[in-house]
């Protein structure tokens, strides 16, 4: 598979802040990357680097083929093939989502179809509301139609679900699946690990500028073979007991209780666990 | 598909910009009913002669009309943009191929438009109240038109530049509006500017105002008033090359200082 995104030695500093401090990332096509990481963690200069809003100090940073700091019509020519949703917005409130839409796709060579696209982000019913009249969730998803409109081979998007509920988040999921089915390479910034566990392919956990680890969301810092916590109720009391061998452990505990175990649980650590301990033990 | 001009995709934002403009009621009233209630407040209360033939309320439909190519360009720009900026909206526009361009171009259609639309309510206004008379000559005509391209274009550019001086959107109208205000004072918008402080008219003259305000009376008064003027006379070749001049300072200005996001 081609590499549509990557990134080396990348550095910037804002005076004394070493904001970005040594990232490297391959991406694929066809890719879900989720980027993970505290506020102040060099997320969003990371990713705000990658979309050209930002210049470098140093570092090599290509997106399909092209190094985003380039000006002129060439980053015209470039920024035709890319989509970006930003952190929340709140303007063109006197449009309504289908004059924002329609006329967001006159920017584009090959844009969708305006209705299409509404209807695929689920404002179907909205498309002569104004924008000012939007809920937080469905102005996110005009963020998101407005996105995507152009087509692009690459997505970006920042913190896309903040303030959906727990349906219109999972519609979201598909659509960003969809989409990247249809060829996109995705790049997503989320707090919601569940998100990044749902959605991604890989994840990189970033922090103090630096990326801490790259992985599937399974493997990620060793979850997988992480030690399990096995708990129950014994003498009136929870106790519990991290294992190796979760298994060993319970058919023990079986045979002395002489059958059902009280209150007996197993759990692995989820990637929220991992994460935290990942990003707790970088601060030391 | 073939991918649109940026001046066909400028105009397409002109329209928008409109649209969006006349969904914002109070920003309509307040842009073009405000000069109004000033012309009718100002124009009733001073209506004594100035000069032979000449009444103060003549004189301040001309500087109304002055003020009206700051008001629907620099004022209005200078306000708005810093709210776009905030708003996310110059960010959003900067990471899609539309050209830079288009965007001005779209907001130069939008000033063009109320400039346009201020000016005819305040020449309507002033003809059928307040005794003032349409240019006759095609001199005056041209030396007209003259001034609203170049004072509209000379007004707009350096509210784009001034746009950055607001540190935010909410705050912008609190910044730019003393500005335009203080200026009109200065420039010979409400009080007759000869009988301005001498040090005031100096300050005046540094600035494209009192040059708009200078050419609008050119226009709108009758010959006989230029010898009342600072210089005696029109001075129509100096008022056209100082608003040139900030023309030419605004570009330089809005090129180098203008921001897509909020800093």
């Amino acid at each position: 598979m081609s590499t549509v995104i990557s990134v080396a030695g990348l550095k910037k500093s804002y005076g004394a802040n070493q904001a970005v401090n040594g990232v490297d990332l391959q991406i694929s096509q066809g890719e879900i990357f989720a980027l993970l990481g505290p506020n102040g963690a060099g997320k969003t200069t990371t990713v705000e680097i990658l979309e050209g809003f930002r210049d470098r100090d140093s570092g090599e940073v290509k997106v399909l083929g092209f190094d985003p700091a380039t000006k002129g019509a060439a980053a015209q020519a470039w920024r035709d093939r890319i989509g970006i949703v930003l952190q929340s917005t709140e303007d063109a409130g006197d449009l309504t989502v289908y004059e924002s839409v329609s006329h967001f796709a006159k920017y584009y060579k090959s844009p969708k179809d305006p209705r299409e696209v509404i209807n695929l982000v689920g404002l179907g019913e909205k498309v002569d509301a104004l924008g000012r009249t939007l809920s937080g969730g469905q102005r996110r998803r005009l963020d998101v139609a407005l996105g995507i409109i152009g087509s692009p081979e690459v997505i970006f998007l920042d913190e896309p679900t903040t303030g959906f509920d727990p349906e219109a988040r999972r519609a979201f999921w598909s659509l960003i699946r969809n989409l990247r089915d249809e060829g996109a390479t995705i790049l997503l910034t989320t707090h919601y690990l569940d998100e990044a566990e749902a959605l991604a392919d890989r994840v990189a956990v970033i922090n103090h500028g630096q990326i801490i680890e790259i992985s599937t969301p399974e493997l990620l810092g060793g979850r997988a073979t992480s030690l399990a916590t096995v708990s129950w109720r014994e003498d009136g009391f929870t106790k519990s007991e991290k294992s190796e061998n979760p298994t060993a452990l319970v058919s023990q505990l079986s045979s002395r209780f002489n059958g059902e175990v009280p209150e007996l649980s197993v759990k692995r650590a989820s990637l929220e666990d991992i994460y935290l301990e990942m990003i707790g033990g970088a601060h030391e | 598909m073939s991918k649109p001009t940026a001046l066909s995709i400028g105009i397409q934002r002109g329209g928008l910009e409109i649209r969006q403009f006349m969904r914002q009621r109070e920003s309509v009233v307040f842009t073009m009913l405000f000069p109004l209630i000033l012309l009718a407040i100002f124009g009733s209360v001073f209506s004594n002669q100035i000069a032979e033939g000449v009444t103060f309320s003549q004189y301040f439909v001309a500087g109304m009309i002055a003020s009206g190519l700051v008001n629907t360009g620099f004022q209005q720009l200078a306000i708005m943009i810093p709210m776009e900026r905030d708003f996310g909206t110059l960010k959003r526009l900067r990471g899609t191929p539309m050209p830079a361009s288009s965007y001005f171009i779209g907001k130069s259609i939008l000033v063009t438009l109320s400039m346009l639309v201020q000016v005819f309510l305040l020449l309507a206004a002033g003809v059928a109240f307040f005794g003032v008379n349409l240019p006759t000559s095609a001199d005056k005509w041209l030396i007209l038109l003259a001034l609203l391209v170049i004072g509209s274009a000379c007004s707009t550019i350096l509210g784009i530049a001034f746009s950055n001086v607001p540190k935010t959107g909410r705050g912008a109208s609190a910044v730019v509006s003393p500005v335009v205000i203080v200026l009109q004072f200065f420039s010979g918008v409400f009080f007759i500017f000869t009988d301005l402080p001498q040090w005031m008219q100096q300050v005046a003259a540094i600035f494209p105002l009192k040059w708009m305000t200078q050419g609008a009376r050119s226009v709108f008064l009758p010959d006989s008033f230029a010898a009342q003027e600072v210089a005696g006379s029109w001075e129509t070749g100096r008022t056209f090359a100082i608003i040139g001049a900030w023309l030419v300072v605004g570009i330089i200005w809005a090129i180098r200082s203008f921001k897509w996001e909020r800093q």
